[in-house]
């Protein structure tokens, strides 16, 4: 299937991944809608608890995770709705570029929409939960890149799916959310032991299934992408 | 529900299937074992009898989502319908064991553990195998078109199976580093060869209830995928 070089395949992938981003630049319906939506969650999650029985430094790691994860789908949702559009896909792929390719592009891309969706409430959770997060930046920054490869390999995959079916809205987080288990248990716990100011080596076997998931779930569900386009 | 006309007169199937009926008296006569023939566990009691019904399925589940796994990559590679068909009916009596499982486990857990349900691993485990395959089974009931719907169930199916380590992984990691205040599964005691021999036979009721089960769901798959074409062909 793959008989362009690998370099023309990342070239390929990186106009896909640009075409979507300028989309998404444009419009900003959806990153716009994930920011509100994650801080409406880091809101609603503090008020659900009682501060005073649970310290914020123990609630804060699962609510960062969970209110990732959700924000992540609303932009994975979009990822092949805008091709729905004029059947757009149809002319993506009657482009001459591997199908992986166009897996990877769109996955590239909903990498830097999770990221960028991070990079703003990441800031806010430390604000709203009032934890300083200065000495552990750097290593939290690493574990939610990593979170963000796993959670858009699976999630990006599955949007390709949902969109065909009469349930897209609704089916997207049922599949993806038990494939975000592995993902939000190892990240939050991840993020529980650096915020208590643990070393970090006391981290690395959840670091390790981390790195092993989206290691695994990449490659295969690059493979397995072109089973799910209409041709 | 109406039956359609048919071109042909053809066999009707059975009212009562012998498989089944195999099974369902392989079963009874496990569990008339397991009551009057083993002997009670010293200090659980009856409450252990469960344990016939609970460790059969769970491994029957297992087999079942090892079909599905095994037969969804045969279909991505060869795209024999049959190999969808047997996936589909797998997943089917894979999920309803499961809820077995997930029935039993707690009806034991409360005399014994003191409580329904704990988030021990291997509980976790089963209960996100339960989310997987049911959500196989709304994918497979979401799509009408069945060459898609075998390819997508068939790549939710593959993809299935490589999670299962990972969850398995991370949920052991979670629990053994932070121990649960209440009374953990002890760990099993060797069997005393009678209880071994009924869990045996009871096992070997199960695999008979599975293949029963699959058998009579392929042949509704079967039925539905001719008829199916025959409307489509009819238009």
């Amino acid at each position: 299937m793959s008989d362009v070089a690998l370099p023309g395949m990342l070239q390929a992938a990186w106009l896909v991944a640009r075409k979507d981003l300028a989309i998404e630049f444009r419009t900003r319906t959806a990153f716009f809608s994930a920011i509100v939506f994650a801080l409406l969650g880091l809101t609603i999650f503090y008020f659900a608890w009682d501060p005073t029985a649970v310290s914020s430094l123990d609630l804060a790691p699962g609510v960062l995770w969970v209110v990732f994860t959700f924000s992540g789908l609303l932009g994975l949702q979009r990822s092949f709705g805008v091709e729905q559009a004029g059947r757009a896909m149809d002319a993506l792929l009657a482009a001459p570029v591997d199908r992986e390719a166009i897996y990877l592009g769109k996955a590239f891309a909903n990498v830097l929409f999770v990221i960028g969706v991070q990079v703003i409430a990441l800031p806010a959770v430390a604000l709203f939960y009032n934890i300083s997060l200065g000495a552990v930046a750097l290593p939290l920054a690493a574990i939610a890149v990593l979170a963000a490869i796993g959670i858009v390999a699976v999630g990006t995959l599955f949007s390709s799916m949902a969109v065909n079916t009469r349930l897209a809205e609704l089916l997207l987080p049922m599949l993806s959310l038990p494939f975000f288990v592995p993902i939000v248990i190892a990240a939050a716990g991840t993020t529980s032991r650096l915020l208590a100011g643990r070393p970090i080596a006391e981290a690395w076997p959840w670091l390790r299934i981390l790195l092993g998931f989206d290691l695994v779930f990449t490659v295969a569900c690059a493979l397995a992408f072109p089973y799910t386009l209409d041709e | 529900m109406t039956a359609p006309a048919l071109d042909a007169p053809r066999a009707r199937p059975a009212l009562v299937d012998g498989w089944l009926v195999a099974a369902a008296l392989a079963v009874v006569a496990a569990y008339v074992r397991a009551m009057l023939f083993t002997p009670p566990e010293a200090t659980q009691g009856l409450a252990q009898k469960i344990y016939y019904l609970h460790l059969p399925a769970a491994l029957n589940a297992y087999l079942a989502f090892g079909v599905v796994a095994i037969t969804s990559i045969v279909y991505l590679w060869l795209k024999d319908p049959r190999a969808d068909r047997v996936a589909e009916s797998s997943a089917e009596v894979g999920l309803l064991f499961t809820t077995v499982v997930l029935t039993t486990g707690p009806i034991w857990g409360k005399p014994i553990w003191g409580t329904w349900w704990t988030w021990d691993a291997r509980l976790t485990l089963t209960l996100f195998l339960w989310f997987i395959y049911a959500g196989y089974l709304v994918l497979r009931g979401a799509i009408t078109e069945p060459d898609m719907r075998a390819r997508y169930s068939a790549v939710l199916g593959v993809l299935g199976a490589l999670l299962i380590p990972f969850i398995h992984m991370s949920v052991y990691l979670f629990r053994t580093l932070h121990p649960m205040p209440i009374v953990l599964k002890p760990e099993r005691p060797s069997l005393p060869g009678e209880m071994l021999t009924t869990l045996l036979f009871s096992f070997a009721a199960f695999v008979l209830v599975y293949l029963a089960l699959v058998r009579a769901r392929y042949r509704y798959a079967v039925e539905r995928d001719a008829l199916a074409l025959r409307d489509a062909e009819g238009r």
